[in-house]
């Protein structure tokens, strides 16, 4: 099978990806999807307060779906749902592949030549499982990766104690109890702040569960205020920041956790242990991009946000194959991730139509995240191919306060905004001008760092 | 009189503000950086009110419940109340979203309506 564009995930990244490559022309596509429905984990997500910036009004997480799901269907964009991509590779490189084993045909060689010498060929083979048509490959002309995240684990926690059952992801409790109207369990204990634990927290305690607290390793929370207040207060729930699990204890179901103090390095401070009796323990300890497939292509990774590295057009390293939402880095808002992904599924749209190919731009200028600021989405731009403006998307290592978000070109501080308050917890962004970028002469480097009062 | 401390949930920063009241009549709010700080506590002491989100289980569906909302926001001491009321509701399938679920919730004039569709279940392959 070919297609011109391949989406893998169909969640809210996915989900306005294809809307934006369908409207800009593309008519070849297909969205595929693991899951029996489309939108992704907004779909568990019942709590309100998605689309304030997108809709100006409060939804709850199917709300926001349908609007984008409704687009979808209206547009007629083919999906496939309960397909599970499998493996994504180039076809250039199966090709240099087979020419380095032992049987050779010129074909290869001149096929393996071309590819050294940038005549390549960049199709993508996207190979999909599901339970009616089997395996098989779909060959692509672009691809763009929306697969979302996972949660981290207990397993990459390494909390002590037995394996009994009742610890869950906080992740996986919400879709027990929205999708699947099943209760984890009656007496809970949450570890770690973020929002999902933080919602799940006011959830199980609506349907009757008793949160006994939540521990936070950190001496700050890094969930919105707004939830420590409609989640945790409204309801009296305590907020043990400084605290983590140090043992679990039970060898069938939870009965009890221990928690304790951390010292300023995150250690746990003997003689401060407590024991709390739960049946269950929720865990929400962050979110890590879904990478194995763009590992799998070999796309070019960056460290800090456990995503691939971009350019302004959202394109990866490999030429055609775009990235957005939370595979790309993980975000608060599903605003901001619906608004990356359309720009993901224009700028592929552009590629597929030949108005973006590396021939007809100049160079590429590297952004660098310096001083405080982990990362930037985009990692390099190119003046040529952006659009007037471009959103620079990024993250602080720690709470600043009075602080100044500053860019320089060349090292040259050429802008510099006030900041009250810079959180980790917060993605923060700064808006480069295409007119501003021109007029600088010999733009070699743009930086974004954090200017402390 | 009395001092209640609140977090202000207006922007990241998050402000300590201090209430001092007797009953609901504020005397001082001290702590806010900028005015939607009081705003937010005097309506947290004066009036505090909440949207609930919550389920309501479905007969014959693809899903064994749906998701609801409140359409407004009600006074925050009706929340447990308002589940009270879910607790006891079991739609038929099919359920659309913005149907009225719930009429008037415990007085509060807000009605409860479903925040997605749930189809009828696929029929049993036989």
């Amino acid at each position: 099978m070919k297609k011109e564009l391949v989406i893998i995930g169909g969640g809210p990244a996915g989900l306005a990806a294809a809307i934006a490559a369908r409207e800009n022309g593309v008519e070849d596509l297909v969205i595929i999807e693991r899951d029996g429905r489309l939108g992704g984990i907004l779909n568990q997500c019942i709590h309100n307060g998605f689309g304030l910036h997108t809709f100006k009004e409060e939804l709850t997480g199917p709300e926001y779906a349908a609007r984008y799901i409704d687009r979808v269907l209206e547009l007629g964009i083919p999906y496939k749902l309960n397909t599970m991509v499998v493996d994504l590779t180039q076809m250039s490189g199966l090709v240099q592949q087979d020419a380095a084993d032992s049987v050779v045909s010129e074909e290869r060689v001149k096929a393996a030549d071309n590819a050294a010498s940038g005549v390549h060929d960049v199709r993508k083979l996207v190979t999909v499982m599901n339970r009616e048509e089997g395996l098989y490959t779909i060959e692509a002309r672009a691809v763009i990766l929306a697969m979302g995240c996972r949660e981290r684990s207990r397993g990459a926690l390494n909390i002590p104690g037995y394996r009994p059952a009742g610890i869950y992801s906080a992740g996986t409790a919400q879709r027990y109890v929205n999708m699947e109207g099943r209760m984890p369990g009656r007496e809970v204990v949450i570890l770690g702040s973020g929002d999902i634990g933080l919602i799940m927290a006011r959830r199980m305690t609506l349907e009757g569960a008793k949160v006994k607290l939540v521990a936070e390793l950190m001496p700050y929370s890094g969930g919105l205020k707004r939830n420590i207040v409609q989640c945790l207060d409204d309801f009296g729930i305590p907020l043990k920041l400084e605290h983590t699990v140090v043992d679990i204890k039970g060898k069938k179901r939870v009965e009890a956790v221990v928690i304790a103090r951390v010292d300023e390095h995150s250690r746990p401070i003997p003689g401060t242990e407590e024991e709390i009796k739960c049946d269950t323990l929720l865990l929400s300890c962050g979110l890590i991009p879904e990478n194995e497939l763009s590992e799998t292509l070999g796309v070019e990774m960056n460290s800090a946000t456990k995503g691939p590295k971009v350019n302004e057009s959202l394109e990866t390293d490999k030429e055609g194959v775009f990235a957005c939402g939370n595979v790309l880095h993980v975000h608060d808002l599903v605003d901001y991730v619906s608004e990356e992904a359309l720009q993901a599924g224009k700028c592929a749209a552009a590629y597929l139509q030949g108005r973006h190919s590396a021939e007809t731009v100049g160079k590429q200028i590297p952004i660098r995240a310096v001083n405080g600021v982990r990362y930037t989405v985009p990692a390099s731009l190119n003046i040529d191919r952006m659009e007037a403006s471009q959103v620079v998307r990024f993250r602080v290592g720690n709470v600043y306060r009075d602080a100044a978000v500053e860019v320089s070109f060349n090292g040259k501080a050429v802008s510099s905004r006030k900041k009250k308050v810079l959180a980790p917890g917060e993605m923060e962004q700064v808006i480069l001008k295409k007119q501003d970028l021109q007029q600088f002469e010999g733009l070699e480097e743009i930086t974004v760092s954090i200017r402390q009062a | 009189m009395e001092r209640k401390e609140f977090v202000c949930i207006g922007c990241p920063l998050g402000c300590n503000v201090t209430v001092e009241a007797e009953g609901k009549d504020i005397k001082s709010i001290t702590g806010n950086t900028c005015p939607r700080g009081a705003d937010y506590v005097t309506k947290e002491l004066t009036d505090p009110r909440r949207i609930v989100t919550s389920l309501v289980k479905v007969s014959g569906g693809e899903l064994p419940v749906v998701s609801v909302k409140t359409a407004a926001d009600i006074p925050k001491d009706k929340i447990m109340d308002c589940m009270g009321v879910l607790k006891e509701i079991e739609l038929p399938a099919p359920v659309c979203m913005g149907d009225v679920v719930a009429e008037n919730v415990c007085g509060t004039g807000v009605n409860v309506i479903a925040t997605r569709t749930c189809g009828l279940k696929a029929a049993e392959a036989t």
